[in-house]
């Protein structure tokens, strides 16, 4: 199968280790990823000033391009990239009078009206691949490995766009059975991470970071799994800057989803960037099930 | 928090614009506090979400600008996923954000990031903390 791909910014330097996984593990399940040609940043937070058209024509012209390149789908692996691709498709959809505005003034591209279905990887392959197939194509388990699944804000929020319940989802821990882990579902699962906050106030954004770290590990998980760079940024590879900061915090490796899920598949370890994550990320995996 | 209503401390103009800006309608609020209750941010506001709606439904502007509350939500839409009116907070939060800074008034300035955050921080964090925070 081949399917239109949208990497987004970070994916392509800071998040390479998310890419690159995605892409060896979902080759291993016969999916082929065909990189969006001329992707621009999708602008990262959707534009939520209801007077403010200006901030949704990246993202638009985005869709406008998977639709010109003859696709009707288009993949995101990025959890903040879903999140205003999708958002911002919505408007197209359903606001005839914004959409009007916006394919005039983008008069040099083909006229859009939102009917591009934008997919995370989580419910591409819940939806479109399956459980059972991903759980088929599994050569090392990740057996005994208790792994809390943070989902943060957008894969789940707001309700319009989110892909599975936003106050108990299940499609990461189902990903994670699928793959022999252990699931730990924990309270600050959904909760924000900070996000850029880290910028402008740290202060707030370690709280909300530690908070996240604590509760999982209460909750009796070994390593913390996420599919938004910003998560794992301030819960995986901040950790070690947290750490210095906060008394009595538990250490806690961190992954991104593909990583786990091209371990699984029997991917070469070494090869899936987790010198970017946190630093005991894969000595974890050594230890336990490699 | 007691709110003293005054005809100088009530601006017409200020919630005829907010609603504009954020297209919700703040007199749905009912003040239950279901937001302040799963806002992540609490302890670092001045204010709370709940306060904020009620400050933009008296239209008392010069109580939000001078409240951080706004700055500190990151849009994580917890409040509006459970919001018994069905409010989307976080527009409310933005229209506030907007009114400022469509006046060239940053809140956060570039130049005040710290140079080894910004070569550690992944991109998204950087563009997401710009669009919010600077005209």
């Amino acid at each position: 199968m081949k399917i239109c791909y949208y990497p987004g910014c970070t994916l392509k330097t800071k998040a390479r280790n998310l890419e690159e996984a995605g892409i060896e593990a979902l080759r291993a399940l016969d999916v082929e990823l065909e990189e969006l040609e001329r992707w621009n940043c999708c602008g990262v937070v959707f534009s939520l000033a209801d007077d403010d058209l200006l901030h949704l024509l990246a993202p638009i012209r985005d869709l406008i391009r998977v639709k010109d390149a003859g696709y009707d789908k288009v993949l995101t692996l990025c959890s903040m990239c879903y999140n205003t691709l999708a958002r911002s498709n919505l408007v197209m959809k359903d606001n005839e009078e914004k959409r009007d505005t916006i394919n005039s003034f983008m008069e040099e591209e083909t006229d859009y009206f939102g009917d591009v279905q934008v997919m995370h990887l989580l419910n591409f392959l819940r939806d479109e691949i399956g459980w059972d197939k991903v759980k088929e194509q599994v050569k090392v388990p990740l057996k005994g490995l208790k792994v809390a699944t943070n989902y943060g804000c957008t894969l789940t929020r707001p309700d319009e766009v989110g892909i599975d319940s936003a106050e108990n989802p299940s499609v990461f821990e189902d990903f994670l059975a699928a793959l022999g882990a252990e699931p730990i579902h924990f309270p600050a699962g959904t909760d924000c991470c900070g996000t850029y906050q880290v910028l402008g106030n740290p202060e707030a954004a370690d709280d909300a970071a530690a908070r996240i770290i604590t509760s999982a590990a209460d909750h009796g998980a070994e390593a913390i799994v996420s599919s938004c760079p910003l998560c794992e940024y301030n819960v995986g590879k901040r950790q070690a800057a947290l750490l210095e900061k906060k008394d009595g915090l538990t250490e806690l490796p961190s992954f991104y989803l593909t990583q786990l899920m091209a371990v699984a598949f029997g991917a070469d370890p070494d090869a899936l960037g987790f010198e970017l994550n946190h630093v005991g990320s894969l000595p974890l995996l050594k230890e336990k099930v490699l | 928090m007691t709110l003293k209503i005054t005809d100088v401390s009530h601006d017409d103009e200020f919630i005829r614009k907010l609603q504009e800006i954020s297209g919700e309608d703040v007199s749905k609020c009912m003040q239950c506090g279901t937001c302040t209750g799963g806002c992540p941010m609490t302890d670092k506001m001045d204010g709370t979400p709940r306060q904020i709606m009620l400050l933009s439904h008296y239209g008392m502007k010069d109580k939000l600008a001078a409240d951080n509350t706004v700055w500190l939500c990151a849009t994580c839409n917890t409040c509006y996923a459970r919001c018994p009116r069905g409010i989307e907070i976080p527009k409310v939060m933005e229209a506030i954000r907007q009114l400022k800074l469509r006046e060239n008034i940053n809140e956060i300035e570039p130049n005040q990031i710290p140079e080894e955050l910004l070569e550690d921080a992944p991109q998204i964090a950087i563009v997401s903390c710009l669009r919010k925070n600077t005209s």
